[in-house]
């Protein structure tokens, strides 16, 4: 079953284009890394999938439902995580995942916070202000904030940015470990070595346009780089 | 589980507890609008050496000059703190009807500028020996607070996008609260100055008339506003 289903998506902001007719389909269950140059369109592509923007042309469908038109619909099952935390500091780690919780409209909200804060880690610092946390433990509660109503699609934007080696290792753990729980994830990064370790499929996206895809077990060990630095030639021609 | 949406009340409630959480903890929004209106009170007191029949005619002047431009620094601050840390996109993201957004920002800013006029008027009673605790004063204060909150909210969610959100703010909203700020200098000077009710009944009714428009509009074109 296709959780994301993108088809002759093109997004322009004035008359500036950033994606030209990009095609995409993600199965549920799968965790893609959306690989790029820095202008590809990724972030672009990942807030139209939010419905945080809207197309300019094309279909675009989450879990089943039209975007822009059922944009409700979409939001409730969809769990985004930004490279800002999108959480508030003079709030509690408990605080923050109920107010959100709340907007979701959870029914059993205590039981499920300890179980994200569990999933997650920080279940000794609930109590704790986020702005007490370091960078690291606040993208691990996005993590957290981004799964609390069990969405069926999981977006992530770049979530490595500004983390030191520990906390990107503690937040590929977390990471890691909300993959195998089935969720369907889409991660925009620059870091291959950390997307060849968590996703299970690839593709490159350069001037709004997918260039190419692969499956992990399609590639030859530590072959991601070489994929990638090819997909990007077949763009330019191979020539430089 | 699959979770159905909450209504608009439990989504506008839940932004109001929001805010007042966080800013019971931090104090950062009521002690800069505190500090801030404190000072311009405090100025024109020492700005203007007047007579106590003069005092008595600038007096809604002068706290309306006071609350306006201590409301613009809270409502900056208040959409500052949405953005700054990526929350606006959180509470876009939420499935809730966006007027809820809209509402619950709105009733915490209104909060905010009651509990600084609530502060305000009796330090402004002792420095310039005049009373101000009239039931009046007191319904033109929540009616002309509401009306320029209204559009305060949906313009401060605009002006935030932009990198001079801070001047960007009171440029876009004080010319449209022009008639709100007319009407409640000239009601509250015609409560003061202890005029019956059919003299003032014109600035009130202004005032309703335009708290059900600006806020009847704002909750209508917040979605797009905050379109990207």
């Amino acid at each position: 079953m296709s959780m994301i289903e993108v088809r002759g998506l093109v997004k322009r902001f004035g008359v500036k284009p950033v994606l030209l007719g990009l095609n995409l389909q993600v199965e549920k269950g799968e965790f893609v890394a959306l690989l790029g140059p820095n202008g590809a369109g990724k972030t672009t592509f990942l807030r139209i999938l939010a419905s945080l923007s809207r197309p300019t042309l094309g279909e675009v469908r989450v879990a089943g439902f039209h975007l822009p038109h059922q944009a409700a619909a979409v939001r409730q099952r969809l769990g985004v995580v930004e490279h800002l935390p999108l959480l508030y500091g003079d709030l509690s780690a408990e605080e923050n995942l109920r107010f959100y919780g709340r907007l979701y409209g959870l029914r059993s909200l205590e039981g499920r916070m300890g179980e994200v804060l569990d999933l997650i880690g920080l279940s000794h610092r609930r109590k704790d202000l986020v702005r007490t946390f370091s960078r690291g433990m606040q993208q691990r509660l996005a993590i957290g904030r981004a799964i609390l109503h069990n969405p069926d699609v999981l977006l992530l934007d770049e979530p490595h940015t500004g983390l030191d080696q520990d906390a990107c290792q503690m937040l590929d753990a977390t990471l890691a470990r909300v993959a195998g729980e089935g969720w369907t994830i889409v991660m925009t990064s620059h870091d291959l070595a950390r997307a060849a370790d968590l996703a299970t499929r690839f593709d490159v996206l350069s001037r709004g346009r997918i260039l190419s895809s692969a499956r992990k077990q399609d590639l030859p060990q530590d072959g991601l780089l070489a994929f990638y630095r090819m997909a990007l030639e077949s763009q330019t021609g191979g020539g430089r | 589980m699959k979770n159905s949406s909450p209504s608009l009340w439990k989504a506008t409630l839940a932004i109001v507890w929001k805010d007042l959480t966080a800013e019971l903890r931090s104090r950062e929004l009521l002690t800069s609008m505190l500090v801030f209106a404190l000072l311009v009170i405090l100025i024109f007191n020492f700005a203007l050496e007047l007579d106590a029949r003069a005092r008595a005619n600038i007096t809604a002047g002068v706290l309306w000059v006071t609350f306006t431009f201590a409301g613009t620094l809270g409502l900056n601050r208040s959409m500052a703190v949405e953005k700054d840390r990526g929350c606006l996109d959180g509470l876009l993201l939420a499935p809730v009807d966006r007027a809820a957004i809209y509402l619950g920002k709105a009733l915490s800013n209104w909060v905010f500028l009651l509990i600084v006029a609530g502060i305000v008027l009796p330090v402004y009673s002792l420095l310039y020996n005049t009373n101000l605790f009239q039931p009046g004063l007191i319904l033109v204060i929540l009616l002309a607070s509401e009306g320029y909150i209204a559009v305060g909210t949906l313009l401060a969610s605009m002006a935030v996008q932009a990198r001079t959100r801070d001047i960007l703010l009171p440029i876009l909203l004080f010319p449209v609260v022009i008639p709100v700020l007319v009407a409640a200098v000239k009601a509250s000077s015609g409560f003061l100055e202890g005029l019956g009710w059919v003299d003032v009944s014109t600035w009130v009714n202004l005032l309703i008339v335009y708290d059900v428009i600006f806020t009847a509009v704002s909750f209508m074109v917040f979605d797009f506003v905050v379109e990207e």
